[in-house]
Protein backbone atom coordinates (compact mmCIF):
# COMPACT_ATOMS: atom_id res chain seq x y z
CA UNK A 1 0.00 0.00 0.00
CA UNK A 2 0.98 3.65 -0.99
CA UNK A 3 0.83 6.66 1.10
CA UNK A 4 1.71 10.23 0.06
CA UNK A 5 1.84 12.77 2.46
CA UNK A 6 2.17 16.70 1.17
CA UNK A 7 4.48 19.78 2.08
CA UNK A 8 5.06 23.05 0.76
CA UNK A 9 8.56 25.88 0.87
CA UNK A 10 9.49 28.88 -0.69
CA UNK A 11 12.68 29.56 -1.65
CA UNK A 12 14.97 31.37 -3.52
CA UNK A 13 17.11 30.47 -6.78
CA UNK A 14 19.87 30.84 -9.30
CA UNK A 15 20.27 28.65 -12.20
CA UNK A 16 24.05 28.61 -13.76
CA UNK A 17 26.91 26.49 -14.10
CA UNK A 18 29.69 28.60 -12.71
CA UNK A 19 32.44 26.30 -15.04
CA UNK A 20 30.28 28.48 -17.74
CA UNK A 21 30.13 31.95 -19.17
CA UNK A 22 27.18 34.11 -18.99
CA UNK A 23 26.23 33.86 -22.11
CA UNK A 24 26.37 30.23 -22.49
CA UNK A 25 24.33 29.94 -18.98
CA UNK A 26 21.43 32.46 -20.12
CA UNK A 27 21.06 29.93 -23.64
CA UNK A 28 20.86 26.87 -20.80
CA UNK A 29 18.44 28.41 -18.23
CA UNK A 30 17.45 31.42 -19.85
CA UNK A 31 15.87 33.71 -16.87
CA UNK A 32 16.42 31.15 -14.49
CA UNK A 33 19.93 32.28 -14.72
CA UNK A 34 19.06 35.90 -13.63
CA UNK A 35 22.48 36.78 -11.39
CA UNK A 36 20.43 37.89 -8.22
CA UNK A 37 18.13 34.70 -8.33
CA UNK A 38 13.94 34.92 -8.20
CA UNK A 39 11.75 32.48 -6.17
CA UNK A 40 8.99 29.69 -6.34
CA UNK A 41 6.76 27.80 -4.06
CA UNK A 42 7.85 24.59 -4.01
CA UNK A 43 5.27 21.55 -3.78
CA UNK A 44 6.57 18.40 -2.66
CA UNK A 45 4.77 14.88 -2.37
CA UNK A 46 6.17 12.42 -0.95
CA UNK A 47 5.01 8.87 -1.54
CA UNK A 48 6.27 5.29 0.77
CA UNK A 49 5.20 2.05 0.29
CA UNK A 50 4.66 -0.50 2.54
CA UNK A 51 2.10 -3.24 4.52
CA UNK A 52 -0.29 -1.83 7.33
CA UNK A 53 0.78 -2.71 10.63
CA UNK A 54 -1.71 -5.49 11.65
CA UNK A 55 -2.05 -3.46 15.24
CA UNK A 56 -2.54 0.11 14.39
CA UNK A 57 -3.65 0.13 10.58
CA UNK A 58 -1.07 2.05 9.13
CA UNK A 59 1.55 2.14 7.41
CA UNK A 60 3.57 4.72 8.55
CA UNK A 61 2.54 7.56 11.10
CA UNK A 62 2.07 10.50 8.78
CA UNK A 63 2.83 12.58 12.02
CA UNK A 64 6.28 10.91 11.69
CA UNK A 65 6.41 11.31 7.95
CA UNK A 66 5.21 15.28 8.40
CA UNK A 67 8.35 15.37 11.06
CA UNK A 68 10.56 13.87 8.59
CA UNK A 69 9.32 15.95 5.81
CA UNK A 70 10.09 19.03 8.41
CA UNK A 71 13.67 18.27 9.32
CA UNK A 72 15.11 17.60 6.11
CA UNK A 73 13.13 19.66 3.67
CA UNK A 74 11.14 22.16 5.18
CA UNK A 75 13.12 23.37 7.77
CA UNK A 76 16.66 23.99 6.01
CA UNK A 77 14.87 25.03 2.51
CA UNK A 78 11.91 26.81 2.92
CA UNK A 79 12.47 31.08 2.94
CA UNK A 80 16.15 30.69 1.96
CA UNK A 81 18.22 31.34 -1.06
CA UNK A 82 19.01 28.25 -1.99
CA UNK A 83 22.22 28.75 -3.75
CA UNK A 84 24.01 30.12 -0.44
CA UNK A 85 21.92 28.23 2.19
CA UNK A 86 21.14 25.06 1.36
CA UNK A 87 24.20 22.10 0.61
CA UNK A 88 24.87 20.85 -1.68
CA UNK A 89 23.44 23.44 -3.96
CA UNK A 90 27.14 25.74 -3.37
CA UNK A 91 28.35 23.24 -5.73
CA UNK A 92 25.80 21.81 -7.48
CA UNK A 93 22.98 23.92 -10.07
CA UNK A 94 19.32 23.42 -7.87
CA UNK A 95 17.47 23.05 -10.71
CA UNK A 96 13.81 21.45 -9.84
CA UNK A 97 15.61 18.21 -11.46
CA UNK A 98 18.80 18.45 -8.95
CA UNK A 99 16.41 19.53 -5.75
CA UNK A 100 13.84 16.28 -6.31
CA UNK A 101 16.92 14.27 -6.40
CA UNK A 102 18.66 15.82 -2.86
CA UNK A 103 14.87 15.62 -1.67
CA UNK A 104 15.23 11.91 -2.42
CA UNK A 105 18.71 11.09 -1.14
CA UNK A 106 17.39 12.95 2.15
CA UNK A 107 14.25 11.43 2.67
CA UNK A 108 15.78 7.68 1.20
CA UNK A 109 18.28 7.33 3.93
CA UNK A 110 16.40 9.11 6.63
CA UNK A 111 13.26 6.66 6.03
CA UNK A 112 15.62 3.38 5.48
CA UNK A 113 17.07 3.90 9.12
CA UNK A 114 13.88 5.08 10.70
CA UNK A 115 11.03 2.42 9.50
CA UNK A 116 13.34 -0.29 7.57
CA UNK A 117 9.62 -2.25 6.90
CA UNK A 118 8.44 0.85 4.96
CA UNK A 119 10.35 2.10 1.37
CA UNK A 120 10.49 5.55 -0.37
CA UNK A 121 8.79 4.97 -4.01
CA UNK A 122 8.31 8.87 -5.06
CA UNK A 123 9.42 12.00 -4.42
CA UNK A 124 7.07 14.57 -6.86
CA UNK A 125 8.07 18.35 -6.09
CA UNK A 126 6.00 20.91 -8.46
CA UNK A 127 7.97 24.32 -9.15
CA UNK A 128 5.31 25.37 -10.87
CA UNK A 129 1.82 24.34 -11.62
CA UNK A 130 2.89 23.16 -15.37
CA UNK A 131 6.40 22.26 -14.44
CA UNK A 132 7.18 18.86 -12.06
CA UNK A 133 9.80 16.43 -11.53
CA UNK A 134 9.41 13.34 -10.05
CA UNK A 135 12.56 11.20 -8.39
CA UNK A 136 11.27 7.20 -8.53
CA UNK A 137 13.33 3.99 -7.25
CA UNK A 138 13.58 3.03 -10.43
CA UNK A 139 16.85 2.11 -12.66
CA UNK B 1 17.18 6.89 -8.85
CA UNK B 2 15.50 7.57 -11.98
CA UNK B 3 14.31 11.63 -12.85
CA UNK B 4 10.78 12.11 -14.93
CA UNK B 5 10.26 15.60 -15.87
CA UNK B 6 6.35 16.56 -16.41
CA UNK B 7 5.27 20.09 -18.35
CA UNK B 8 1.73 20.53 -18.76
CA UNK B 9 -0.14 21.90 -21.57
CA UNK B 10 -3.58 23.06 -22.53
CA UNK B 11 -5.10 23.26 -25.62
CA UNK B 12 -8.99 23.83 -26.42
CA UNK B 13 -10.87 21.58 -29.05
CA UNK B 14 -14.14 20.44 -30.38
CA UNK B 15 -15.26 17.18 -31.73
CA UNK B 16 -18.13 14.38 -32.03
CA UNK B 17 -17.71 10.89 -30.96
CA UNK B 18 -19.64 8.98 -34.02
CA UNK B 19 -18.40 5.69 -35.45
CA UNK B 20 -19.74 5.39 -39.24
CA UNK B 21 -19.44 1.89 -38.83
CA UNK B 22 -22.09 1.96 -36.29
CA UNK B 23 -26.35 2.86 -36.69
CA UNK B 24 -27.60 6.21 -35.85
CA UNK B 25 -29.09 4.76 -32.55
CA UNK B 26 -26.11 2.99 -31.89
CA UNK B 27 -24.24 5.73 -32.20
CA UNK B 28 -26.42 7.68 -29.30
CA UNK B 29 -26.88 4.73 -27.03
CA UNK B 30 -22.87 4.46 -27.09
CA UNK B 31 -21.80 7.89 -26.82
CA UNK B 32 -24.70 10.29 -25.69
CA UNK B 33 -24.48 13.63 -25.16
CA UNK B 34 -21.24 12.96 -27.24
CA UNK B 35 -22.86 12.50 -30.23
CA UNK B 36 -24.59 15.43 -30.53
CA UNK B 37 -24.30 15.87 -34.18
CA UNK B 38 -22.79 19.65 -34.23
CA UNK B 39 -19.98 18.47 -32.13
CA UNK B 40 -18.72 19.93 -28.80
CA UNK B 41 -15.43 21.18 -27.11
CA UNK B 42 -13.32 21.35 -24.11
CA UNK B 43 -9.96 22.69 -22.68
CA UNK B 44 -7.85 20.00 -22.82
CA UNK B 45 -4.64 19.48 -20.63
CA UNK B 46 -1.87 18.02 -21.84
CA UNK B 47 0.97 16.54 -19.78
CA UNK B 48 3.87 15.32 -21.41
CA UNK B 49 6.79 13.45 -19.13
CA UNK B 50 10.08 13.00 -20.18
CA UNK B 51 12.62 11.03 -18.52
CA UNK B 52 16.32 10.76 -18.37
CA UNK B 53 19.91 11.66 -16.75
CA UNK B 54 20.20 15.18 -15.70
CA UNK B 55 24.00 15.82 -16.86
CA UNK B 56 25.87 18.95 -15.94
CA UNK B 57 22.79 21.18 -16.59
CA UNK B 58 21.08 19.56 -13.86
CA UNK B 59 18.13 19.50 -16.54
CA UNK B 60 16.35 16.39 -17.72
CA UNK B 61 15.35 18.43 -20.61
CA UNK B 62 15.57 22.06 -21.94
CA UNK B 63 12.32 23.19 -21.27
CA UNK B 64 12.62 25.58 -24.50
CA UNK B 65 13.04 22.41 -26.99
CA UNK B 66 10.44 20.75 -25.07
CA UNK B 67 8.01 23.22 -25.21
CA UNK B 68 8.99 23.98 -29.03
CA UNK B 69 8.86 20.42 -30.09
CA UNK B 70 5.45 20.00 -28.39
CA UNK B 71 3.95 23.15 -29.87
CA UNK B 72 5.14 22.96 -33.79
CA UNK B 73 3.83 19.27 -33.24
CA UNK B 74 0.81 19.18 -31.63
CA UNK B 75 -0.33 22.28 -30.19
CA UNK B 76 0.26 24.17 -33.57
CA UNK B 77 -2.09 21.42 -35.11
CA UNK B 78 -5.12 20.87 -31.98
CA UNK B 79 -5.62 24.00 -30.52
CA UNK B 80 -9.29 25.68 -31.56
CA UNK B 81 -9.41 23.18 -33.77
CA UNK B 82 -11.98 20.44 -34.72
CA UNK B 83 -10.93 17.62 -34.07
CA UNK B 84 -13.10 15.61 -36.49
CA UNK B 85 -12.66 18.19 -39.48
CA UNK B 86 -9.69 19.47 -39.13
CA UNK B 87 -7.38 16.60 -38.80
CA UNK B 88 -7.14 13.77 -41.94
CA UNK B 89 -6.35 11.63 -38.70
CA UNK B 90 -10.01 11.40 -37.25
CA UNK B 91 -11.48 10.93 -41.12
CA UNK B 92 -11.64 6.83 -40.12
CA UNK B 93 -11.23 7.29 -36.47
CA UNK B 94 -13.40 8.17 -33.85
CA UNK B 95 -11.69 11.74 -32.28
CA UNK B 96 -12.05 10.08 -28.04
CA UNK B 97 -9.28 11.47 -25.77
CA UNK B 98 -7.98 7.15 -25.85
CA UNK B 99 -7.24 8.20 -29.66
CA UNK B 100 -6.20 11.10 -29.73
CA UNK B 101 -3.68 10.19 -26.88
CA UNK B 102 -1.87 8.14 -29.71
CA UNK B 103 -2.31 10.41 -31.64
CA UNK B 104 0.20 12.60 -29.64
CA UNK B 105 2.38 10.10 -29.02
CA UNK B 106 3.03 9.48 -33.16
CA UNK B 107 3.12 13.54 -33.41
CA UNK B 108 6.10 13.74 -31.03
CA UNK B 109 7.54 10.44 -31.63
CA UNK B 110 7.79 11.20 -35.29
CA UNK B 111 9.65 14.24 -34.45
CA UNK B 112 11.53 13.48 -31.27
CA UNK B 113 14.47 15.06 -30.83
CA UNK B 114 15.28 15.80 -27.39
CA UNK B 115 18.19 13.16 -25.66
CA UNK B 116 15.49 12.45 -22.91
CA UNK B 117 12.57 9.90 -23.62
CA UNK B 118 8.99 10.36 -23.58
CA UNK B 119 7.91 8.61 -20.78
CA UNK B 120 4.15 9.07 -20.67
CA UNK B 121 1.37 11.42 -21.97
CA UNK B 122 -1.61 12.12 -19.79
CA UNK B 123 -4.49 14.50 -20.96
CA UNK B 124 -7.40 15.50 -19.41
CA UNK B 125 -10.56 16.18 -21.35
CA UNK B 126 -11.93 17.97 -18.30
CA UNK B 127 -11.01 18.13 -14.57
CA UNK B 128 -12.99 14.74 -14.45
CA UNK B 129 -11.31 12.73 -16.19
CA UNK B 130 -7.66 11.91 -17.60
CA UNK B 131 -6.51 9.28 -20.22
CA UNK B 132 -2.48 7.91 -19.62
CA UNK B 133 -0.79 6.43 -21.84
CA UNK B 134 2.73 4.80 -20.33
CA UNK B 135 5.10 4.70 -23.49
CA UNK B 136 8.14 1.79 -22.88
CA UNK B 137 11.85 2.49 -23.09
Amino acid sequence: MRITRKAEFSASHVCANPAWSAEENRRVYGPNANPHGHGHNYVLEVTVEGDPHPVTGMVFDLRELKEILNQEVVEPMDHRFLNREVQPFDRIVPTVENIAAEIWRRLEERIKRQHPSVRLTNVRLYETSDLYVDAGGGA
Amino acid sequence: MNLRLTRRYRFAASHRLHAESLSEQENRRLYGKCNNPYGHGHDYVLDVTVEGPPGASGLVADRAALDGLVRQRVLSRLDHMNLNEDLPEFRTTVPTTENLASLVKKMLLDHWNLPARLARLRISETDRNAFELEIAP
